[in-house]
């Protein structure tokens, strides 16, 4: 196992080395493991949804390979590659009964790797989750990101657009760079077949744990029904919906977003005991 | 000094009613199928005329688009490999990262190759960034696809004795064996264009035939750069044949007449970046360093005149346009003087890819256009000593 870099304010990892690529870690708070997934868009240490969720979990929130500053393995290119990076991940951590929460492209990678295995998952939470094709080859499930205008795309991602609104010519570099990287990766995984994998819906069925999906009722980049019928794919699957929050419920309502999280995962520690 | 004609053989008819992209998105019912014949025909019959007037001929294709009709250069090459008797066939370019099936292209391209007698000149590009719609390649892997699928056709097209077996990334083959077997050996001279010095350098050691657009008096420091690595890896300086320009010609016995003509031609500039923004950068097209440099606002300029002044192709007056090497315009002597100058500031630049036919010019005026330039230019042209190759390349090392 190859240890982190240790950052300069605390004991926890901000950097960890995977199948020789070193990614970006975001570690915080104590408590049963929570792997967090980030969404297409990226993910950045100020997120108000990682403090929430670190309240009540001891919160492992990775960047992508290919995101951020994280190195992409030789190699790697599609989502079932992905799953198992993080299922080394996991096993490199030797980590126990994690709850893995993923949002938007994030959720899609948590089905990919609970599908593979959950011997080291207690449960799993998916957000406006991407990943399968339920309409008809001419039906459009995931509207097309990449033929829309910047305005459009967050009109169509948020449900208050000034959430995702960035404004890049005063952000430090890393981060404009970090925003083309994420644009960039995305399209690397998610560009064709788009943003779903043809052969999980048949393997849905191995999710044996409990499974819980979120849904921002403003996402216009997926349908509620969408969703729905994604979630009635999953063996005993909830759903719920939060309101005000489009596509990232975690960026517009954290605080909910992580309450929703862990009443769920409540329900489930009194379920076993 | 060869100079090949080149149309994108434009849907016009259909120009004036965009609602703000002319291509990918622009639908087909703006396209009367009547009119698209005249205009092919029209198309046909200029390139047959080029090929008369001593001229050689430049095809390429683009997808979704009004701007271009030619969506599928190969069967405009071979139209015009049984129609002409004596012009070279470059196909400038065929998008080969975007083809599915490599195999199919080597034998379109031989096939090709044997009809027109060993005429073809090969053009390998990218493809612009609108082309990625109709493909559905990702833009992420494409130009690793493109040199899989350049290695793939390489091979085809020069392997003659067994089959061969080909597991790649991309493109999986178990029996290779093409059938015509291409008639210029080992192969048709291999083309590319390209607007970077780094693309410029990887050129270079190929030793392939490198072709700009636009690039204008910034056009040198791109030659200079394959120069260096052309010398580096085969010893020799390259000659004025390894390189190539693509620029608009508008020739007139009067200078009035010359500009009523560039007018016409450069409605080609004003009309070409007409996309639905979207679509003009694709992700992945480009590194992410330079995506967020596009981020913050800054966009490098590419087109600069002799002066080191910065123009905008779309919409620079036609003395601009010619100030900054983009259009050659004028009398035969202003054009071949122009050419000239051009030629020097390159240190050497010996195929001329010239659009003898954009925008709204007519078949009249077309026909004139290279009736003109074949007999009052072309012949100067041939007999102009492009700059010494060695001492250039000397003076690009030191």
């Amino acid at each position: 196992m190859s240890l982190a870099a240790e950052s300069a304010t605390g004991g926890l990892k901000d950097s960890l080395v995977v199948e020789g690529a070193r990614i970006d870690l975001i570690e915080r708070g104590a408590g049963k493991p929570l792997l967090f997934l980030h969404a297409e868009n990226g993910i950045d240490p100020s997120m108000a949804a990682i403090g929430e969720l670190a309240k009540s979990a001891h919160v492992l929130a990775p960047t992508h390979p290919g995101f951020g500053r994280s190195e992409l393995p030789k190699g790697m290119r599609s989502v079932d590659d992905l799953s198992y990076f993080y299922l080394d991940f996991i096993d490199q951590l030797d980590l126990y009964d994690v709850m893995v929460v993923g949002v938007g492209f994030g959720a899609w990678i948590a089905a990919e790797i609970t599908v593979k295995s959950t011997a080291r998952m207690s449960c799993l939470v998916m957000a406006n989750a991407v990943g399968v094709k339920v309409s008809d080859r001419e039906t459009r499930d995931i509207a097309d990101i990449f033929a829309v205008t910047d305005p459009e795309y967050l009109a169509m991602a948020y449900c208050d657009p000034s959430v995702g609104r960035r404004d890049y010519k005063t952000l430090p570099d890393a981060e404009v760079l970090a925003a083309a990287r994420a644009r960039e990766a995305t399209a690397r995984f998610a560009w064709n077949p788009y943003f779903h994998n043809p052969r999980l819906k048949s393997r849905l069925h191995r999710i044996r744990i409990p499974t819980l999906f979120l849904w921002g009722t403003h996402d216009r980049m997926l349908s509620e029904a969408y969703g729905r019928a994604y979630c009635a794919m999953i063996p005993g699957a909830r759903f719920e919906t939060i309101e005000r929050a489009g596509h990232f419920p975690h960026e517009e309502q954290p605080k909910v977003f992580a309450e929703k999280v862990f009443a769920f995962a409540g329900k489930v520690q009194e379920r076993v005991a | 000094m060869r100079v090949y004609q080149f149309s994108e053989q434009p849907y016009h008819p259909a120009w004036n009613d965009h609602n703000g992209s002319l291509r990918v998105i622009f639908p087909n019912r703006k396209c009367d199928p009547r009119v698209a014949a005249d205009l092919f025909h029209r198309y046909y019959d200029e390139y047959q005329a080029a090929d008369e007037l001593g001229l050689d001929i430049m095809l390429n294709e683009h997808h979704q688009s009004a701007t271009c009709m030619s969506s599928t250069v190969a069967v405009g090459l071979a139209v015009l490999a049984r129609a002409t008797k004596r012009a070279r066939l470059l196909v400038l370019g065929y998008p080969i990262g975007h083809r599915p099936d490599p195999l199919r292209v080597a034998e379109e391209l031989s096939t090709i190759d044997v009809i027109s007698r060993g005429r073809l000149d090969m053009g390998f590009i990218k493809g612009i960034p609108y082309e990625i719609a109709a493909s559905n390649q990702n833009p992420v892997y494409l130009m690793d696809r493109f040199w899989e699928a350049h290695d793939f056709i390489i091979k085809a097209m020069t392997t003659h004795d067994e089959t061969f077996n080909w597991e790649g990334e991309y493109f999986h083959y178990r029996q290779v064996n093409i059938w015509p077997r291409v008639w210029q050996e080992p192969h048709p001279p291999v083309w590319s264009t390209t607007g970077s010095t780094t693309q410029a350098r990887v050129l270079g050691e190929r030793g392939y035939v490198m072709a700009t657009l636009g690039t204008g008096f910034g056009t040198r420091k791109i030659y200079d750069a394959y120069r260096k690595s052309y010398l580096g890896k085969h010893g020799k300086a390259p000659g004025a044949d390894r390189f190539a320009y693509l620029g608009l010609v508008a020739v007139a016995n009067d200078r009035e007449e010359a500009r009523k003509r560039g007018e016409l031609i450069a409605d080609y500039l004003r009309t070409s970046p007409i996309v639905h923004l979207p679509f003009r950068n694709p992700p992945g097209y480009l590194p992410p360093e330079d995506n967020a440099r596009i981020l913050r606002g800054e966009s490098p300029p590419r087109t600069y005149t002799k002066g080191g002044r910065v123009i905008t192709m779309q919409t620079a007056p036609i003395d601009d346009l010619i100030d900054g090497g983009v259009l050659f315009c004028g009398t035969p002597d202003d054009v071949y003087e122009q050419l000239v100058a051009f030629c020097e500031h390159c240190g050497g630049m010996g195929n001329l890819l010239m659009m003898g036919q954009g925008g709204f010019l007519t078949h009249e005026q077309t026909i004139d256009n290279l009736s003109l330039f074949s007999r009052e230019v072309l012949p100067r042209l041939k007999a102009y000593r492009q700059p010494d190759a060695e001492a250039v390349a000397a003076s690009v090392a030191a």
